[in-house]
């Protein structure tokens, strides 16, 4: 006889989040599930006036909103993922890449650009959702070190926004290796003195969080990004059971001090411009 | 014994139970002529299914559960090993071993993943999946080398990291960056060696070196191939297909330029002779030590970045 039977419900998933944005006037919020007004979310940042919670963005829109009189060159822009593997899931890597870069992707799931920072030069690397969950492959990596290798060669100050799913399956272990190369090239970049700041943005998991992501001089995130090293589903999966509400958002990584900061997109660039003041280094 | 099989050995196993059989009655000349036949028997059909591994069999001989782990190559291969404890922070993690012992007469920091052999052991050591306190330890105790001067040699061994509300509390993200940013920077050689599974991030925590080798059956993939799998091809038993396409085992990794060698393995797999792949494995050590001798400390570090500068495949336009 048992005396406590086990309720056999199945494990429940959490449905994905999915943004659709819609033609029209309108968009749901993904947090709060309130409808907006595009207009009135355009002009708040695209974050929601109701919940706070922070809409993803564009590299674009974000490199116009930090960068002096959204003034900025592109650098890096010529290193392109290949196929390493002739990898083939239930579509091949290679056409992926290829619609990708039709659809004027090309700058891979990274952008890295260059720009005066209140006045400061700084090199912004953001990465994009939208090229494959942000995942991180060779190219990927190579575009980061080199975004490093420059602020290290020039002493100007580096910043990466960080989207990402964590590492592109479709390179394998190459994609694995990234986090290394990053890795050591930051190193470089510390001994050197020359300051790195980490922004977290929504969502940013896997082996983006356990190497550049968490390595800043400073560590700070928008306002309630997803962050972890194992998604939530997994840990799910793995632990079987329900996860504490506000888990692996970046107010739970303050409370566990892992950040620095919680800074909303309308103060971003202000922050930034301290910090990097701050940290900037002293010449003699 | 045939309980922790896979499918693939069983024809070994028949035969191997047959000379077990023969071997226990009293000798004669038939016996001897037949244990003669079933012995040459036995080494070809090793050879041939060894041979023809898939990459998916070849993950299944890595987690064999009778694979030697970190601590049974420390107990053949090194002398006076002193275990040391604990991050010094939060908690002492069994899912990674590390001290100090001597090899052939010159002190090492030895530091791997450990996984369980009984169930009992297996909890104990989280089936070796570290906390962030695990690398935390690891980090500690490659410091310390560092500090005394001894080359460190890492074993790998590891799913990947434990994926846990307390591991994800405590940083297990930070925890491993920190590790990939703190290898790249030590000064003392540093020796990593796939001995099994090296899951991920999750390995590759330990796994930022001067000489990177894979026992010839280990695996070392960004992602298991279960959960490649589930998420590729929406299908998690697609593992197969998935362990193909990840190249995963150590000749691909070879190829692609991850990896520096190759320690080969016993006929059957290491599980079959463990005190033969000890050996090997501790001279691959001994040249790799003899190499590492030569080389100045600058020049050690500034190799080392080179070595992971060069990794990853991309094109370049214009």
């Amino acid at each position: 006889m048992t005396w406590f039977i086990k309720k056999s419900e199945p494990i429940k998933v959490q449905k994905e989040k999915t943004v659709i944005v819609p033609e029209g006037m309108w968009q749901k919020c993904p947090s709060c599930r309130e409808i907006i007004y595009r207009k009135e979310l355009v002009r708040n940042d695209n974050v929601c006036p109701k919940c706070d919670y922070h809409f993803r963005i564009d590299p674009k829109e974000r490199y116009d909103s930090l960068f002096d009189d959204s003034r900025y060159t592109y650098l890096h822009t010529s290193v392109r993922s290949t196929d390493p593997l002739t990898f083939k899931g239930l579509k091949k890597y290679r056409d992926q890449v290829k619609s990708l870069e039709k659809r004027g992707l090309e700058h891979d799931a990274v952008h890295v650009a260059r720009g005066a920072v209140g006045g400061i030069d700084t090199i912004i690397a953001v990465m994009d959702f939208n090229y494959l969950g942000g995942s991180m492959g060779s190219a990927v990596g190579e575009k980061i070190t080199r975004a490093i290798e420059t602020g290290l060669e020039d002493r100007v100050p580096v910043i990466i926004f960080s989207c990402s799913g964590g590492a592109r399956m479709m390179e394998g272990a190459l994609s694995l290796m990234q986090m290394a190369k990053i890795s050591a090239a930051l190193a470089r970049l510390s001994d050197a003195g020359v300051p790195f700041i980490s922004v977290l943005t929504d969502p940013t998991t896997g082996g983006v969080t356990a190497s550049y992501a968490m390595l800043g001089d400073i560590n700070i995130a928008e306002p309630k990004a997803l962050i972890g090293f194992a998604g939530p589903r997994v840990i799910q999966q793995t632990i079987k059971q329900e996860l504490p509400e506000g888990f692996q958002r970046s107010e739970f990584l303050l409370q566990h001090g892992m950040l620095d900061a919680i800074v909303s997109r309308s103060e971003m660039k202000q922050k930034l411009v301290r910090y990097l003041t701050f940290l900037a280094p002293v010449t003699d | 014994m045939s309980r922790n099989a896979q499918a693939f050995e069983e024809p070994i196993l028949e035969v191997q139970a047959a000379l077990e059989g023969l071997k226990a009655q009293p000798e004669n000349p038939r016996t001897t002529k037949e244990i003669q036949k079933l012995e040459q028997k036995l080494a070809k059909l090793q050879r041939d299914i060894y041979a023809n591994l898939t990459d998916w069999q070849r993950c299944l001989v890595a987690r064999h559960p009778n694979r030697p782990y970190t601590r049974d190559y420390v107990e053949q291969l090194f002398v006076d090993f002193e275990e040391l404890h604990g991050d010094r922070r939060f908690a002492d993690d069994p899912a990674i071993m590390a001290g100090f012992a001597r090899f052939r007469g010159q002190t090492v920091a030895i530091i791997g993943h450990q996984k369980g052999r009984d169930m009992k052991a297996k909890l104990y050591r989280n089936f070796g999946m570290p906390r962030p306190e695990g690398y935390r330890k690891a980090m500690r105790i490659m410091q310390l080398a560092e500090k005394f001067r001894r080359p460190i040699i890492c074993m790998i061994d590891t799913p990947g990291a434990y994926p846990g509300i307390d591991a994800e509390e405590r940083g297990q993200a930070e925890a491993i960056a920190y590790n990939l940013w703190a290898m790249a920077r030590l000064k003392v050689p540093i020796a990593v060696i796939v001995i099994g599974e090296g899951g991920s991030g999750g390995a590759l925590a330990l796994g930022v070196g001067d000489h990177i080798a894979m026992l010839e059956n280990s695996v070392y993939s960004v992602i298991s191939p279960e959960g490649c799998a589930s998420i590729l091809w929406k299908d998690a038993s697609q593992m197969e297909q998935a362990a193909e396409a990840l190249h995963l085992t150590s000749r691909k990794l070879l190829k692609l330029g991850l990896i520096d060698s190759i320690i080969e393995e016993p006929l059957g797999g290491a599980h079959q002779d463990p005190v033969e792949m000890a050996k090997r494995v501790g001279d691959h050590i001994a040249a790799w030590l003899q190499d590492s001798f030569g080389v100045s400390d600058s020049e050690r570090v500034a190799l080392r970045y080179q070595k992971f500068r060069a990794m990853g495949i991309y094109s370049e336009v214009g």
